[in-house]
């Protein structure tokens, strides 16, 4: 088991310094690294004037160097100022010393945001903090809620109960965020006025009944139907078991054999789906957070996106490929602990 | 100015007579199924559970939508009447004396219209890129599942490489205007369109290479529309002018597709190490046939029903990543009518007028659950088999 984890990590590792070589190399194209200079400087810059900004801030350098130097595995030069001889920040709202050091990712330094003008560990922590509190409550709604139902469906197949939930079910997971989002906010924001359709004021005010509803909804409806389906046909395949008709014919109720014999292995199945549902989460999360106007991570991935803020960009898709990759992990790990018929070779 | 309108029955029944070219065509071909529906094979086993004929009933209402979207249609989608701007569904438009069913937008376009067209975009580029993904996916799929070993775990590591992305950012990192400018897209396409040219050649050159009178045919047929498209498609340079693709456009089918077929390739990888295992494959091989003979006319053909149904799924989620590009105003114009891009427009409008929203919003979550539904019944379709 220590063995497979071992490898495991090896192989995310690998993955995650070759998706962030993709990353880096698309977000430093030459469109996106002109349109940086554009943006911080004026709209009337010549392109001289690009060039000499991209120059003087290293954006030229060797493209290896540069992701190594991000990396942390090569050092970063002081940024001298050709007038004056002395060593300047590359951006005023970041502190740089002024001697040759190594300092990456992997020394912790995420680098400057130029969007926000901050460093990029000052921005991001909050975000995910704010992010950590919508997924509890996403999570804490969609679990028990589609557990319960794919129990109830899966318990005897075939009956109206079953065909209804089944529907229902379909029906969510065609209900992306985008769609449930404006019909929920045309129902309870619009008609009704019971919620805010908008969560900007979580973000300081903190979090409330009033404010929080609707994107906590948004989110766990998408995901709900699926792992329902999933612990419906879990469900539905250990119904069909000799131990439980074992237990039926030693004359157990049917709600002592459900709960106390088919529930827990009808359990294993969903616990993988849920896992796997992080990277789906991500996505969700993104467009939840632009649609209810809350500053997460989601809202933070869009901006540096849109302002092709470099830093921020990669320390975002840092954070979502390990998301991604560890719940992957986690999942499959928990899979073979749970399931004792499963052996790691 | 105040507007004239018809009330909701005359909206309804506005509706209903726009969409009759849509219900003409669902009469006869459902009537048409349902009469030979025992020699339809397993289209026409889906007419014998509810799910599966709603499902239909739903998927061949948009795609008869989308056929006939110049006759439904009242208005131009992308043409604005200043009078109009966010008038009630209903509003009679004064100079052509025709209603706006569904009302009136933002910019004062007619939302009916706009929905009507939005399915001629939807539903061209979600299948089309679904069956790219599922050329590519099916093309990579069959050897890693087949040989396994080496090429098993390089095809593996570059599809979880793919799938470790979270899909927005791999739309925000690939669907710039940025990247339009350089030729990556290009490169992208002239990648995985040249799947189903190989996938076809080699399909046909296991079978019919031994007849080679045959096989030249079905080559050069394969090679001339292969590469027309090829051509039209990569280069946007078709000799004949028919097939041309801007490049938004290319950029987004490459990104769907890129985003998609990893997945394809995960469940043919599935499939093929299963079915490899059987008698028939094993009885293939005492015969003497070559690998890729077994794995394209052997193997492929047994593992179609549970592809069948990713495909529909895959469709529909494809749908649902094309709303999701439309509602960031990624690479699809925006004045474009799909429907990803009206929910985006309108919902920000939300507090004000909630009409120009539901058209879009109810258009695609149908469109989707039908594919779900028809998705379902195959399912339980191919499990009696």
């Amino acid at each position: 088991m220590l063995s497979f984890i071992i490898r495991r990590l090896g192989v995310m590792a690998l993955t995650m310094l070759c998706l962030t070589l993709v990353v880096f190399f698309l977000i430093n194209l030459e469109p996106n690294l002109r349109k940086l200079a554009i943006s911080q400087l004026d709209m009337r810059a010549s392109v001289e004037d690009q060039e000499r900004w991209l120059q003087r801030n290293g954006y030229r350098q060797n493209f290896f160097v540069r992701y190594g130097q991000w990396l942390g595995v090569l050092p970063k030069q002081p940024n001298i100022d050709p007038n004056t001889g002395s060593a300047v920040p590359r951006f005023s709202f970041c502190d740089e010393p002024a001697t040759v050091r190594y300092s990456g990712v992997l020394q912790g330094d995420l680098g400057c945001s130029t969007k926000f003008k901050v460093p990029v560990a000052e921005k991001l922590l909050p975000a995910l903090g704010a992010t950590g509190i919508l997924m509890f409550w996403v999570m804490a709604v969609m679990v028990p809620v589609s557990l319960i139902v794919g129990v109830l469906a899966g318990m005897r197949e075939g009956s109206r109960l079953d065909r209804t939930l089944s529907v229902a079910s379909i029906t969510t997971t065609a209900t992306p965020e985008y769609v449930s989002g404006v019909i929920f906010t045309v129902i309870f924001a619009s008609w009704l006025g019971w919620l805010n359709g908008s969560a900007a004021s979580a973000t300081n005010q903190g979090v409330t009944f009033y404010n929080f509803t609707l994107p906590v909804m948004t989110m766990a409806i998408y995901g709900t139907g699926y792992i329902a389906r999933m612990t419906r046909a879990s469900m539905v395949e250990v119904m069909t078991q000799q131990y439980i008709r074992t237990a039926r014919l030693k004359g157990l109720s049917f709600n002592a054999v459900v709960i106390k014999h088919a529930l827990r292995n009808a359990l294993i199945a969903p616990f993988t789906v849920i896992m796997l549902q992080f990277p789906w989460l991500l996505t969700g999360v993104v467009i939840v957070e632009v649609m209810f106007r809350y500053q997460g991570f989601g809202f933070a991935l869009v901006e540096a996106a849109a302002n092709n803020d470099i830093d921020l960009l990669l320390a975002c898709s840092l954070i979502s490929v390990f998301v991604v990759l560890s719940t992957q992990l986690i999942s499959d790990v928990g899979y073979a602990l749970l399931n004792p018929r499963i052996r790691v070779r | 100015m105040q507007l004239e309108t018809i009330g909701f029955f005359g909206i309804l029944f506005g509706v209903i007579e726009r969409f009759w070219p849509v219900w003409a065509a669902l009469a006869v071909v459902l009537a048409l199924s349902m009469r030979y529906k025992k020699r339809l094979g397993l289209y026409g086993h889906l007419y014998d559970s509810g799910v599966g004929i709603a499902g239909l009933t739903i998927c061949l209402f948009w795609l008869f939508t989308a056929i006939f979207a110049d006759t439904i249609a009242p208005f131009d989608p992308l043409r604005q009447f200043p009078v109009m701007k966010d008038a009630m569904p209903g509003s009679i438009e004064p100079e052509s004396g025709m209603a706006f069913l569904f009302g009136g937008d933002r910019l004062a376009r007619d939302v009916f219209s706009r929905m009507v067209f939005g399915s001629q975009i939807v539903l061209v580029i979600a299948p089309a890129a679904t069956l790219f993904a599922l050329m590519v996916g099916t093309t990579l799929g069959l050897p890693a599942g087949y040989y396994g070993g080496r090429i098993d775990s390089v095809l593996s590591f570059l599809a979880n490489l793919v799938l470790a992305f979270p899909v927005i950012l791999l739309f925000y990192l690939l669907v710039t205007p940025g990247i339009r400018e350089t030729s990556i897209p290009q490169w992208l396409a002239g990648i995985f369109f040249i799947f189903p040219i190989i996938f076809f050649s080699t399909l046909f050159y296991t079978r019919y290479g031994g007849r080679p009178r045959l096989f030249a045919v079905q080559l050069a047929a394969t090679l001339l529309i292969g590469g027309w498209i090829y051509i039209g498609l990569v280069f946007d340079a078709d000799p004949l002018g028919i097939i041309s693709i801007r490049p938004n456009e290319l950029n987004i089918f490459v990104a769907v597709v890129f985003a998609s077929s990893p997945g394809v390739f995960r469940i043919v990888r599935g499939l093929v190490m299963d079915i490899k295992t059987r008698d028939y494959v094993a009885a293939a091989q005492t015969r003497g046939e070559g690998p890729w003979y077994i794995m394209l006319w052997e193997v492929l053909p047994n593992a179609r029903g549970p592809l069948i149904v990713d495909v529909c799924l895959r469709i529909g989620y494809t749908t649902i990543l094309l709303g999701t590009l439309g509602y960031f105003g990624l690479g699809l114009a925006p004045e474009s009518p799909d429907w990803g891009t009206g929910i985006k427009e309108s919902s920000r409008l939300l507090r004000l007028y909630i009409h120009p929203a539901l058209p879009p919003v109810v258009a695609l979550m149908s469109f989707v659950l039908g594919l779900n539904l028809l998705a379902d019944a195959l399912r339980e379709q191919s499990l009696k088999d």
